[in-house]
């Protein structure tokens, strides 16, 4: 299969290309950038006039609740919803029933993904078993079975020793450890970022510190056991700052900011609004313009959906007991060009943030389109606008905070190893 | 924002929280309490105001108080009242809220009066009921307790009429509490110039001044030349653990006794939503004593859920 994509403005920030330029693929990768090879008969062509080509996404945390959770979502509605909202890799954590901390969980999670062929599937492996936060997994096996890190998903090791060792062991491979900063004990039956909101809602709150705290811990012991952290999910203006202060330390350590929390704050819950339900707690103005901030000046690596889908029936309830999570593959996009408009950002910019950035932190060669790159491309339309409804989300999760919202960005093609997998 | 608990035409439509609504409104339910006070001590204890429509009491949390006075108010209205205890098993036995509420929808129910021990419980079953369904929350976990904070405020104004020269003191656990929250925002809306919060920080929400109260920590300070001193209930789980070392020491600092009442004007007024814990937050003699209207507050209750569950009815879209 040839396809000859025309007419585009092809961004690929990694190489710094930005402007008009064709694009040519042949048996799934980037043959020809600009003018065809020697030879070229495409058998499709997509016209990108007024349309942006970049690379296919890559998103550092869907969640595809398989196995176990097949009522939310299933690997296929998720992979479909993947590709129509542009991600072409995606990292899922480990939080599945089974917990992802045998090597044949992974190996057939790999496998199912493979069949389906929508999307590239990167698992975390767990980094203790069950998540329990006692007993290292197999870590080494399950890289071999295809792990690209090791996380304790939303569950926070309370011993400190365990977390240690767990990092030094890690750090014997050269494994990465992702870990979502909360001190559990602070964040403990909270809801909702411990301040105006908490307060006026009669909510229990999480404060700022639960995630600060944890992350300094986590920041000396980078230090201590020279482990390499990927930090997931940051939601404070002081953690940003610790975080700006440990890289310029050289410490080998990453952080990724999830898309809800560069465009909503507490005040969004509004009157209980449990789609506003996440964790981390959306937080204050100030904690989002930090973020908006540090994700822009490569503080903060990479921008991720956090695609969580929840059943409605979980949502139907009073919002401490409704369950955590919002669906965001098919936002991602969106909310990154409206965060690049919101700011004033190059596009180039913010698409970095969702392609070779979070490429980079899995250490896999994607997210770019030179020469001889496999063909995952993203090809949308950033002018026009769409309303977000959930009779048109393709993902089985509906429950986003942008729901009744026109965003900006909508995807028109998807081509995974230069295969269409959608198209609107 | 749209207010969830007026409707198109701005007349209440459920009563969820104090906070959002106008004063108008505010005062609207109080005039007509005004109304009410009487029916209770006529022979006949009766208007037909709610005849032919059913009341259904739905208390997912146990309260013999509240609920008492709600399904008196609504007998009194003429209404039929159904008082379901939905018992915390039985929600553990898969049936949902919003089950619950569907299945009493079923049965024709025109209004509900909803106690649940999570905040927002009451807005979520407002979101979800038949347009001609009426919601009053009877109290939502920590948020609100409007019917409480509606009588402190009928209390009050029966007291101090003039509300907009008054200095108001809360004292107590206003992190866990919604009837500080409700009485907070009644005070506000209705023009009260001066809001304290007296408490240990252990006690306050984060940012609780943003509800536009000032915050003391030293009873002494906070009492002194208020109008009106508004006691919380301190709940005995709290009362020794991490957020109190002791209920001695939480008298001591911050129970209300005669010898810190004096520092309030003489004319104070005292009061407390009940069930009273007598020398843990109020001495027995306060509690009982001149300045306490405590008992009072309870009969208003009756008038003032009389005049919600009024003023509800009325507001059909026609």
């Amino acid at each position: 299969m040839k396809i000859h994509i025309k007419n585009g403005r092809l961004i690929d920030p990694k190489h710094g290309v930005d402007g008009q330029h064709d694009l040519y693929i042949a048996a799934g990768k980037v043959v020809g950038i600009g003018e065809a090879p020697a030879g070229f008969v495409a058998n499709q062509s997509i016209d990108a006039s007024g349309l942006i080509v970049c690379p296919g996404l890559v998103d550092l945390s869907a969640r595809l609740r398989e196995p176990g959770y097949e009522y939310k979502a299933t690997l296929e509605s998720e992979m479909r919803a993947a590709a129509a909202g542009g991600v072409t890799s995606l990292v899922c954590p480990p939080d599945t029933e089974p917990v992802l901390d045998e090597p044949g969980l992974v190996e057939m999670l790999k496998h199912r993904a493979k069949q389906l062929n929508l999307a590239h599937v990167y698992p975390l492996g767990a980094l203790t078993r069950q998540l329990a936060g006692a007993q290292l997994t197999e870590m080494s096996e399950l890289t071999e079975a295809g792990c690209v890190g090791f996380s304790q998903a939303d569950v926070a090791i309370t011993d400190t020793l365990v977390l240690w060792r767990a990092l030094q062991y890690a750090a014997t491979f050269d494994f990465t450890v992702w870990l979502r900063p909360e001190d559990p004990y602070l964040a403990k039956s909270g809801v909702a970022h411990d301040g105006e909101i908490a307060a006026r809602l009669g909510l229990r709150g999480i404060p700022a510190a639960a995630e600060t705290l944890a992350l300094e811990i986590i920041i000396r012991l980078v230090r201590e056991t020279g482990a390499r952290v990927h930090v997931c999910r940051l939601s404070t203006a002081e953690s940003v700052s610790l975080l700006r202060q440990a890289k310029q330390q050289g410490l080998p350590i990453s952080a990724d900011v999830a898309a809800h929390y560069l465009h909503l704050t507490e005040f969004d819950i509004g009157f209980f609004d449990a789609n506003c339900h996440l964790k981390p707690p959306l937080r204050t103005q100030r904690d989002q313009q930090a973020l908006c901030a540090g994700l822009a000046d490569g503080t903060i690596d990479a921008l991720c959906s956090d695609h969580a889908p929840v059943d409605d029936d979980a949502k139907l309830l009073p919002f401490a007991e409704a369950e955590v999570g919002a669906t965001g593959l098919e936002l991602l996009l969106p909310l990154t060009v409206k965060w690049a408009q919101d700011r004033q950002l190059a596009l180039s910019t913010a698409i970095a943030s969702i392609t070779s950035r979070p490429a980079a932190i899995i250490g896999l060669d994607a997210g770019h389109l030179a020469l001889g790159a496999v063909a995952d491309v993203c090809v949308f339309d950033p002018a026009q606008y769409r309303r977000i409804e959930a009779k048109s989300l393709i993902s089985q999760g509906k429950n986003t905070p942008f729901i009744g919202m026109e965003l900006p960005g909508v995807v028109r093609y998807t081509l995974l190893q230069g295969q269409l997998v959608h198209q609107a | 924002m749209h207010n969830p608990q007026l409707n198109k035409d701005g007349k209440l439509k459920h009563l969820l929280s104090i906070e959002g609504l106008p004063r108008a409104i505010l005062n609207q339910i109080l005039d007509t309490a005004e109304s009410f006070t009487g029916v209770s001590e006529r022979e006949v204890k009766k208007v037909p105001l709610l005849r032919g429509k059913t009341v259904c009491n739905i208390f997912f949390e146990n309260s013999t108080r509240t609920r008492t006075t709600f399904e008196i108010a609504a007998k009194r209205l003429s209404a039929d009242v159904l008082n379901l205890n939905v018992s915390t098993s039985s929600q553990s036995k898969g049936e949902t809220i919003l089950d619950t509420v569907d299945n009493l929808t079923a049965m024709h129910a025109d209004m509900f009066v909803v106690r649940h021990s999570q905040s927002g419980a009451a807005h979520l079953i407002a979101r979800h009921v038949a347009p001609h369904v009426h919601v009053v929350n009877a109290g939502d976990g920590r948020h609100a307790h409007p019917t409480q904070g509606l009588l402190d405020m009928f209390t009050i104004r029966r007291y101090k009429p003039d509300m907009h020269n008054l200095r108001v003191a809360i004292i107590g656990d206003v992190l866990h509490s919604r009837v500080a929250r409700s009485e907070i925002h009644a005070l506000t809306t209705l023009g009260v110039p001066e809001v304290r919060v007296i408490a240990p920080k252990t006690l306050l929400p984060q940012d609780v001044e943003k509800l536009g109260v000032q915050v003391y920590h030293d009873m002494r300070a906070g009492l002194k030349d208020v109008d009106v001193v508004m006691m919380l209930r301190l709940q005995n789980e709290r009362m020794s653990g991490s957020l109190l070392p002791s209920a001695q020491e939480y008298f001591k600092c911050f129970g209300l006794t005669q010898e810190k009442l004096a520092l309030a004007k003489p004319d104070a007024i005292v009061m407390h939503p009940g069930p009273m814990n007598r020398g843990v937050e109020i001495d027995s003699a306060v509690a009982d004593g001149m300045q306490s209207v405590i008992l009072p507050q309870v009969t208003y209750g009756i008038a003032v859920r009389m005049a919600v569950m009024s003023i509800l009815a009325g507001s059909n879209d026609a």
